[in-house]
C-alpha cells in the first residue's frame, strides 16, 4: 500500500472517530449562526496608556481633580465600582495584565544584546527554568564549569566587579542593560576605580555575589538582576551590592537599588546612584546594615 | 526514643521529633526544598498519627533551636507561664486539638493556655488540623488591640491602606490613600512600604501621612515599613510615627539576616512607647511568612510551619497592635500553588490567634506562583469566616511598588457586605460622619478619591 493511501485511511478513520465522539467539533459548522452581519465588535487596545487613564467613576465629585490624582501614580486608582466590586473594564484589564506577565515569565535574555555589550555567559547550578523556580539554592551557586571560565577570563582584584543575571525577568535585562551599563562603567572609571570583567549568568539569584567574589576578589561586587515581575511590568531591574561579599554574606550585608525601569527609577539615575553608593562602601569599608551604622 | 506506627500493615519509623514534625506537615514545596517533607502520603499520615501521641512537655524539651544557642527560643521559653504549663504539659497533641475544638472550651480558656505555649506546640497541633478545623478553631479566639482605634473586636474586619508608589512620590501616595479611604480601607493602618529606606525620605512620608490623618481627623495610625533602625532614627528626630514596623524570623540566625536581634527590638519597643504619637498601648506592627528562615539558611533543619509559629511567640513579647503573614509573597519555592498558599494562610492566622497575637493576613501571590486573583479572593473569604483581624487594601490588588498581587481596596467592603462585618468602630463612625458609609454599606459618595480634595 502506498504511503498516501495509508494516510487517507488514517484520516478517514480519525474523521469518523471525531464525528462519533464529538472530540473536535467545528462549532461554527455544527451550529451555524443566524444572520449576524449587524453584530460588529472591533475593540481598540484597552492596554494602551490613554485607555488606562480613563476614569471609571461615572460622576466624580471633582472630575479635574480625579484626573490629576490618577496622573500622580501608576497605581490603579479612580477605577470605580459597581456595588463594592470593580467595574468590568478595570476587572478585565487586570486579567489581561496578569495574563501577559504569566506568558512572559520564561523569557530568555536577548543573546544579541549580551554580545553587543561584550558579556560572555555562564550558568548557575539551576539547570533549567523550573528547577530555578523551585530551587533558589541552586541559583545562588555557580557550576564548576562557570567557575573555571571566570577564573580564566576575569580580571582579579578589581575595585569593582559588575555582572548581570536574568533573575525572574529576563525582559528587565533586555529593557535596561543597554542604558545602565555605560553609566556604571564610565562613572566608576571617572571616580578612579578599576572595573572587573563583566559577564552574564543564566538562572541567577542575588546570592551569586558570594560565589563570584570568591573568584574575582573585588572590593565591591554588584549584580544587575531582573526582579520578580509585577502586573504588566516585567521590565523592573535591581542592583544588589556588597562590600567584599564572602560565602557567609546575607541580605543584611548587602545594599539594593530597586525598581529600575523607565517608569520607576530611571536607569541613568540608578547608575549614577550606584556609583555614589559604591564610593561610599569603599570609603567606609562596609555595606548593608554595617554601612548604616557607620 | 521510639517514634513508630503501622499503617495498613506497613511500619513507619521516625528518628527524631524534628523529623516527625517535618513529615507531619501538609505538603509545602519549601519543606521539599529543605529535604524535610514526607516522601509519600502514607508516611505523612503515619507521622500525624505518631505526632498525635507526643506530649506538650516533649515539644517544649525539643525546640527547633536549642535554648543556649538561640534568643528566639529563650524569649519564648522564658515567657511560659509555669503554673498553666504544669496543668497542660501531660496533654498529647491529639488531646490538645480536641480540647481546642470542644464546645466547653471558651475563648478565655484558650487565651489563658496561650500563655503556656511554645511555637513547637502551636505548630504541632496545627499539623493535625484540617482547613475547616483551622477556621473553626481560630474563630473561637478573639485577640483585640488598641492604638488610635480598637482592632480585633468580633464582627469587625479592618483593612490596611497600602498606597505604595514605585518612587515614593508623596503626591502619588497621597492619591492612593484618598482612593483607599474612599472605600473604607485604612482602619488598620495607613502603611507604606518605601523604596528609599533613608531617614529623610521616611520622615517626609511620615509627615505627609500624619498631615492627612490630622486634616481629616481620621481614627487611624500611620506606619513606614522601612528597616526598624530607620524608624528608630526617625522617632529620635521627632518624626510622627504611629506604629513601628519590622519583619521577624523564627530563629536568631534568621533575624540576623534581617539585620535585627532581640536587644535591638527591645530598644525599638522602648522608643515606640517613648515617642509614638497615638494613644497605644500597642505600638508595634510585625510581618512574617513561611519560608523566610529557610531562605536565609536559618531553619536549623526544621520545617517552615514550626519556624513560623516561633515568630508569633517572639512577636508577643512586644505586645503588637497587629501582625500579619505575607503568605504568598515569598514565592513558589516555599508555597508552590494556590492549594499550598491557602493552607498556609489558614495555618498562619490560626497559629497567630492561638499564640495570642492580633493576627491579620496579607493574602497574596507573586507572578511566578501558580495562583490567580480568584485564589486570593477565596482565601480572603475563608479567613474572614475565621475571624481574621485585617487584610491589605491595594489599588485593584496590584501593588505598584512590591510587584505582587494581594487584596483590592474593593475587597474589604465586599467581604464586609457579604459576611455582615464592619470596619473598626471608631473608623466606621468617622465614615458615617463624612457620609461615605451608612449601616455598614458604602454610599454613593464612596469609591471616589476626589472626595478628599476639598480640605
Amino acid at each position: 500500500m502506498q504511503e498516501k493511501d495509508i494516510q487517507a485511511i488514517v484520516e478517514s478513520v480519525l474523521a469518523e472517530l471525531q464525528a462519533s465522539e464529538g472530540a473536535t467539533v467545528d462549532t461554527a459548522q455544527a451550529y451555524p449562526a443566524a444572520d449576524v452581519d449587524d453584530l460588529q465588535i472591533d475593540l481598540d487596545d484597552p492596554t494602551l496608556p490613554e485607555a488606562r487613564q480613563q476614569p471609571g467613576i461615572e460622576r466624580p465629585i471633582n472630575p479635574d481633580g480625579l484626573r490629576a490624582l490618577m496622573a500622580a501614580t501608576p497605581a490603579r486608582i479612580g477605577v470605580g465600582r459597581s456595588g463594592p466590586r470593580p467595574r468590568t473594564a478595570a476587572s478585565l484589564l487586570f486579567l489581561a495584565d496578569h495574563g501577559v506577565t504569566q506568558d512572559a515569565l520564561m523569557h530568555a535574555v536577548d543573546a544579541d544584546l549580551l554580545e553587543e555589550l561584550g558579556l560572555f555567559s555562564v550558568e548557575s547550578q539551576a539547570a533549567d527554568r523550573q528547577t530555578y523556580l523551585k530551587r533558589p539554592d541552586l541559583g545562588r551557586k555557580l557550576t564548576e564549569a562557570a567557575k573555571a571560565v571566570l577564573r580564566d577570563r576575569c580580571t582579579k582584584n578589581p575595585d569593582v566587579q559588575i555582572f548581570v543575571g536574568d533573575g525572574l525577568s529576563g525582559a528587565a535585562i533586555d529593557h535596561n542593560l543597554r542604558q545602565i551599563m555605560p553609566v556604571l562603567e564610565q562613572g566608576l572609571n571617572s571616580a578612579g576605580l578599576s572595573v572587573g570583567t563583566p559577564f552574564f549568568v543564566k538562572n541567577a539569584r542575588v546570592g551569586l555575589l558570594n560565589d563570584v567574589n570568591g573568584i574575582v576578589d573585588a572590593r565591591v561586587c554588584a549584580i544587575l538582576i531582573g526582579e520578580r515581575p509585577g502586573l504588566a511590568r516585567a521590565q523592573s531591574m535591581s542592583i544588589y551590592l556588597g562590600y567584599r561579599p564572602r560565602s557567609a554574606s546575607t541580605d543584611a550585608n548587602r545594599d539594593a537599588i530597586c525598581n529600575i525601569y523607565e517608569g520607576g527609577l530611571n536607569p541613568l539615575e540608578a547608575g549614577a546612584h550606584a556609583v555614589q553608593l559604591i564610593q561610599r562602601m569603599i570609603r567606609d569599608k562596609a555595606s548593608g546594615v554595617g554601612l548604616k551604622l557607620v | 526514643m521510639l517514634l513508630r506506627t503501622k499503617l495498613f500493615g506497613k511500619t513507619f519509623e521516625f528518628k527524631s521529633v524534628r523529623e516527625l514534625m517535618g513529615k507531619a506537615n501538609e505538603p509545602k514545596s519549601g519543606d521539599e526544598l529543605a529535604g524535610l517533607a514526607a516522601t509519600s502520603i502514607a508516611e505523612r499520615v503515619a507521622a500525624k498519627y505518631v505526632l498525635a501521641e507526643i506530649t506538650l512537655e516533649t515539644l517544649r524539651a525539643n525546640p527547633a533551636v536549642p535554648y543556649d544557642r538561640d534568643d528566639v527560643t529563650r524569649v519564648i521559653d522564658d515567657a511560659v507561664n509555669e503554673t498553666i504549663y504544669s496543668e497542660i504539659k501531660g496533654w498529647t497533641v491529639g488531646d490538645f486539638r480536641e480540647w481546642l475544638l470542644a464546645d466547653k472550651t471558651t475563648a478565655d480558656m484558650i487565651r489563658r493556655v496561650s500563655n503556656a505555649l511554645t511555637g513547637e506546640m502551636v505548630a504541632a497541633v496545627t499539623k493535625l488540623m484540617s482547613n475547616l478545623d483551622l477556621i473553626y478553631g481560630a474563630k473561637k479566639i478573639r485577640v483585640t488591640s488598641h492604638c488610635v482605634n480598637t482592632a480585633g473586636l468580633p464582627g469587625t474586619l479592618a483593612s490596611r491602606c497600602q498606597p505604595n508608589h514605585p518612587v515614593d512620590s508623596p503626591e502619588g501616595i497621597r492619591a492612593a490613600i484618598y482612593e483607599g479611604l474612599s472605600y473604607g480601607s485604612g482602619d488598620s493602618v495607613i502603611g507604606i512600604n518605601p523604596v528609599d529606606d533613608s531617614l529623610s525620605s521616611v520622615a517626609r512620608l511620615l509627615d505627609m501621612t500624619y498631615d492627612i490623618i490630622g486634616t481629616w481627623q481620621i481614627p487611624t495610625q500611620n506606619c513606614l515599613l522601612s528597616h526598624v533602625t530607620t524608624q528608630m532614627q526617625a522617632m529620635k528626630k521627632g518624626a510622627p510615627v504611629g506604629l513601628v514596623f519590622q519583619s521577624l524570623s523564627g530563629s536568631q540566625l534568621g533575624n540576623e539576616s534581617f539585620g535585627i536581634d532581640v536587644g535591638m527590638m527591645d530598644e525599638a519597643y522602648a522608643l515606640a512607647q517613648k515617642y509614638c504619637w497615638p494613644t497605644g498601648p500597642n505600638y508595634m506592627y510585625f510581618e512574617s511568612g513561611q519560608g523566610s528562615a529557610l531562605s536565609a539558611d536559618a531553619h536549623n533543619g526544621w520545617d517552615q510551619l514550626t519556624l513560623e509559629a516561633r515568630i508569633y511567640g517572639l512577636a508577643k513579647r512586644w505586645k503588637p497592635y497587629q501582625v500579619n503573614t505575607v503568605v504568598g509573597f515569598i514565592g513558589p519555592e516555599y508555597l508552590y500553588d494556590a492549594i499550598q498558599i491557602t493552607r498556609a494562610g489558614l495555618e498562619d492566622h490560626f497559629m497567630g490567634k492561638l499564640t495570642g497575637i492580633p493576627m491579620g493576613c496579607d493574602a497574596c501571590y507573586t507572578n511566578h506562583a501558580r495562583a490567580t486573583q480568584n485564589d486570593i479572593e477565596n482565601l480572603a473569604v475563608l479567613l474572614s469566616a475565621a475571624g481574621c483581624n485585617y487584610f491589605m487594601g491595594v489599588p485593584m490588588g496590584d501593588d505598584a511598588m512590591l510587584a505582587y498581587q494581594c487584596t483590592s481596596f474593593h475587597d474589604a467592603p465586599s467581604l464586609r457586605q457579604t459576611l455582615g462585618l464592619r470596619p473598626l468602630p471608631e473608623f466606621e463612625a468617622w465614615m458615617e460622619d463624612l457620609g461615605l458609609m451608612k449601616a455598614g454599606v458604602l454610599t454613593d459618595k464612596a469609591g471616589d478619591p476626589s472626595f478628599f480634595l476639598d480640605r
